[in-house]
């Protein structure tokens, strides 16, 4: 058995509907300690900010939030690409499990960046390079919902969105670098391989923490949508029928 | 409140703050407890869906 043919059989819905049915309970109680972990030092240990004082500690949610939108909509479009490049059903269904919970991300690393630029900037909004390819982040991943679900053919569906999506990441690194390439009120990255961290140790360990439960809270969630479409999608297959009807056998 | 809170009131004030840095904390727990009860909801009625399905092919036999 060659690596392709286990890949995709280990990526068959029934294998994953299982697999991730025992991890989605234990990623939950995960989320849930990092998220409090995280909160307790961000809000108790981590000291004031000499320049924006407490309303700093809204980074705690928006650079987790704006990191994980960015590589989710970069997974989305890798999984996109897969199902559409090998006809792989799994590879399809986990890039519209993505989706809605990118965008989740994309609109609270928006909505903390208002309630932060306001008393720091004294603006809600600016349109510069950063927050403008990020609203445009927002928009791909509207985009790409409203495109598959607007389409019938579930197989041409995820052919369009698929296309949607891969064009689309090139907006990924425009967002990354833009605070370099051009000039804009947002400020530069905090955590840089060149610079360094620029941040207290308490501060950079509540948003580590933090990172790290928006991380599993996404896996967690976009587990639990996964199986959702599968069941939706492979209705008329033994193994769904078995799974509903357990007495009866398949 | 312990730390560096001198009290509950401290806290919620956040040194003037409170407003944005609450705004952004209530609406990220909103939509972050939402979104897993949603889609709970709807793996729930894809179960229920299918269940229903095998009953009208067992009654068409």
């Amino acid at each position: 058995m060659n690596i392709g043919t286990r890949l995709f059989t280990y990526a068959a819905p029934a294998r994953f509907y299982s697999l991730s049915g025992a991890l989605v309970p234990w990623l939950w109680v995960l989320a849930v300690g990092l998220a409090l972990s995280g909160l307790y030092i961000g809000f108790f240990l981590a000291p004031v900010d000499a320049v924006q004082g407490n309303s700093y500690r809204i980074i705690f949610i928006h650079v987790p939030a704006a990191w994980i939108s960015m590589v989710l909509y970069l997974a989305m479009a890798f999984w996109a690409a897969i199902g559409w490049a090998f006809n792989a059903r799994m590879a399809s269904m986990l890039a519209r499990a993505i989706a809605p919970t990118g965008a989740l991300f994309t609109v609270l690393a928006l909505w903390s960046g208002a309630l932060w630029g306001k008393p720091t900037w004294g603006t809600w909004w600016v349109w510069d390079a950063r927050l403008t390819s990020y609203l445009i982040l927002l928009f791909l991943y509207l985009g790409y919902i409203a495109l598959v679900e607007a389409i019938d053919d579930t197989k041409r569906a995820d052919q369009a969105g698929a296309l949607l999506a891969v064009v689309g990441s090139v907006n990924v690194p425009i967002i990354y670098y833009s605070v370099r390439w051009w000039n804009t009120l947002h400020q530069g990255a905090t955590i840089s391989a060149s610079g360094g961290v620029k941040m207290a140790d308490t501060m950079l360990m509540a948003m580590l923490l933090m990172t790290l439960a928006c991380w599993v809270y996404a896996f967690a969630v976009v587990f639990m949508r996964a199986r959702a479409i599968v069941v939706e999608r492979e209705q008329h297959t033994a193994w769904v029928s078995a799974l509903v009807q357990p007495a009866r056998g398949a | 409140m312990g730390g560096q809170w001198a009290s509950a009131a401290d806290f919620f004030f956040m040194g003037g703050y409170g407003l944005y840095v609450w705004g952004t904390y209530g609406v990220s727990l909103l939509l972050m407890a939402a979104e897993p009860l949603l889609t709970r909801r709807r793996a729930r009625q894809a179960l229920r869906d299918a269940a229903q399905a095998e009953v009208w092919k067992d009654s068409a036999l």
